[in-house]
């Protein structure tokens, strides 16, 4: 690890600054996961007064049950929806916002601000807008011949999140799209404007490549969002339901520990989960690493 | 520009507005809504236009609270916010400031065992292991107070790295003449270290003070007393109740103050926004 030449020689000193943190981390962070996998080796009996070693059998269950693989399935549809759909509205709008001569700052501030809006918030939105009884679009959608209700319709429902949750994250791709196409080189347009490029063999040739690292960093940070950060919506929208169609996988840890009290299988899942978040910020930081030497 | 392109000029403004009012047509339609006495919603015609209700459906809520939800009045839980929102922000940045500290101008053993236990917090999102975290909490007795509410919420790896960045590229001199002035380590930190830091401690309080307004899952579980409800979290509960009992438009006006403070701190603070944003997602 880097450091610095100058240091104070205290030999005290360092543990009172840094002991706040650890202590923080220690007692909420890693007691709670080394719990988690502690019990995702263990199964209560009936009425919750013992608990025996398992081994691998609630992770067994688990890649076994039906339930929690449609579950896997949902997630990835998500996450992939959320991820896309976003991605390319901002990747759009960042690219005209770049190309606007004046007011490129007004148009900024009034798409950027989502990001402050809290996801419940954001779920309770559309979820209004949506809302088969009063809201808006349905009654549009009628006119279409499109009969809306999510709470009936899975599709429909998964539709929601969907939106919603993209929603709140174009804002955030979009600042990061927009600083990486103000980085990219005039003088690699104007030579290519010169070779008689137009504007979108430009874009194809020159400009799509060069984000490209700001590109896979979003996918990742996307997908993270769309994974873990989605609860509140879920919960403010539909639940997971209609019949599970919008259980992901976050969701189903929080509903089969909390609200089933499925100890084992909870934080089995939990586990799996963890695993996730640890390769994705794995991918990350490889990425980075590489974009430093580079 | 390079080239002149009229079509492509129209094009470019076309759909930047037309960005702008997908992103903006949801809360629109929560204002409107927030303007309407109930008797409007009982039609199942959504208006589209403001109504002359705003000042009632604002000082209901924000005075007495919905009927029904058994909620607090909203002013409080716009304070319980604010102040979650701040004990978490001012908490990440004390913790994070000192040990980046530690880490950088100290060597004390498990040094680098420390960094790397910081780090893995950054993986290990709440929800993720909400149950085991929960237990702590309760095992602790810190239900229904403002350090269940805040203190594991503290802890912030990316914070801990933006600062650890920025003192790498503070000069060797700097340190140097301080210790040759005689100044001792906390004597440099408190008045060398903290005032060149001003501005990224600025820009990541702005990210940070977002962070913790739209906190749900966990005050949801860690506070059952009224007391403690915030504003994110209280409009869920003023949500399930409106599903009986329609009373849109004190939902919406709760929606439209539960959005109004963070948004307002993105725009009028989007210089420091952005640099927080982006410097902490290196």
């Amino acid at each position: 690890m880097q450091t610095k030449r100058t240091i104070f020689p205290n030999k005290g000193l360092p543990w009172l600054l840094i002991g706040p943190q650890m202590i923080v981390t220690a007692v909420f962070f890693l007691w709670p996961s080394a719990q988690a996998i502690w019990t995702s080796f263990r199964r209560e009996d009936p009425f919750g007064l013992n608990t025996t070693f398992v081994g691998l059998s609630n992770y067994a269950r688990l890649f076994e049950s039906g339930e929690w693989l449609e579950a896997a399935g949902r997630t990835a549809v998500f996450a992939v929806s959320v991820t896309a759909l976003s991605m390319l509205a901002a990747l759009t709008l960042a690219l005209a916002a770049n190309r606007v001569l004046r007011g490129s700052r007004i148009y900024t501030t009034l798409l950027v601000w989502p990001y402050a809006v809290a996801p419940v918030v954001a779920g309770v939105l559309w979820w209004f807008l949506f809302n088969p009884t009063i809201g808006i679009l349905p009654l549009a959608l009628s006119a279409l011949g499109i009969d809306w209700n999510h709470r009936i319709n899975g599709d429909q429902a998964m539709i929601l999140i969907v939106i919603a949750a993209a929603w709140k994250q174009v804002s955030y791709d979009f600042l990061f799209f927009l600083a990486a196409l103000q980085s990219v080189p005039k003088s690699l347009i104007e030579a290519a404007a010169i070779d008689g490029a137009g504007p979108f063999r430009r874009m194809r040739d020159i400009v799509l490549p060069l984000i490209s690292p700001t590109t896979f960093f979003l996918l990742i940070v996307n997908i993270n969002y769309a994974m873990f950060d989605t609860f509140a919506i879920i919960d403010a929208t539909t639940s997971g339901g209609p019949a599970g169609a919008t259980n992901i996988l976050v969701y189903k840890v929080y509903a089969d520990g909390f609200l089933g009290l499925n100890l084992g299988s909870s934080s089995a899942q939990s586990v799996v989960l963890m695993l996730i978040v640890v390769a994705l910020t794995f991918v990350q930081f490889r990425y980075v690493e590489r974009k430093v030497q580079y | 520009m390079i080239e002149n392109r009229r079509w492509l000029d129209f094009l470019t403004h076309a759909i930047l507005i037309l960005g702008v009012a997908i992103v903006a047509f949801p809360v629109w339609v929560a204002l409107v809504a927030s303007t309407h006495p109930a008797g409007t919603f009982a039609t199942g015609h959504m208006p589209l236009l403001p109504g002359g209700a705003a000042w009632e459906n604002y000082s209901t809520v924000l005075g007495s609270g919905m009927r029904g939800a058994g909620s607090e009045p909203l002013w409080r839980m716009l304070v319980n916010s604010a102040v979650m929102a701040v004990l978490i922000t001012v908490g990440k940045i004390a913790i994070s400031l000192t040990s980046a500290y530690a880490i950088v101008w100290f060597r004390f053993p498990l040094r680098v065992v420390c960094f790397w236990l910081i780090f893995i917090t950054l993986m290990l999102p709440v929800e993720v292991r909400i149950l085991p975290t929960f237990k702590v909490v309760a095992d602790f007795g810190l239900l229904n107070s403002w350090v269940g509410l805040t203190l594991p919420l503290i802890a912030s790896a990316t914070a801990t790295f933006l600062f650890r960045q920025f003192f790498m590229t503070v000069p060797e001199e700097l340190v140097e003449a301080a210790r040759i002035d005689g100044a001792g380590p906390m004597k440099f930190f408190r008045d060398i270290l903290l005032p060149l830091s001003r501005t990224n401690i600025a820009a990541l309080s702005v990210i940070l003070f977002i962070y913790g307004w739209v906190q749900y899952l966990w005050p949801t579980l860690v506070t059952t007393d009224p007391k403690f409800y915030t504003i994110v979290m209280g409009i869920k509960r003023m949500v399930a109740v409106a599903e009986a009992d329609p009373q849109w438009n004190f939902v919406m006006a709760a929606v439209v103050l539960a959005m109004l403070p963070p948004v307002l701190v993105v725009i009028f603070m989007q210089r420091l926004f952005v640099k927080g944003l982006i410097e902490t997602e290196k």
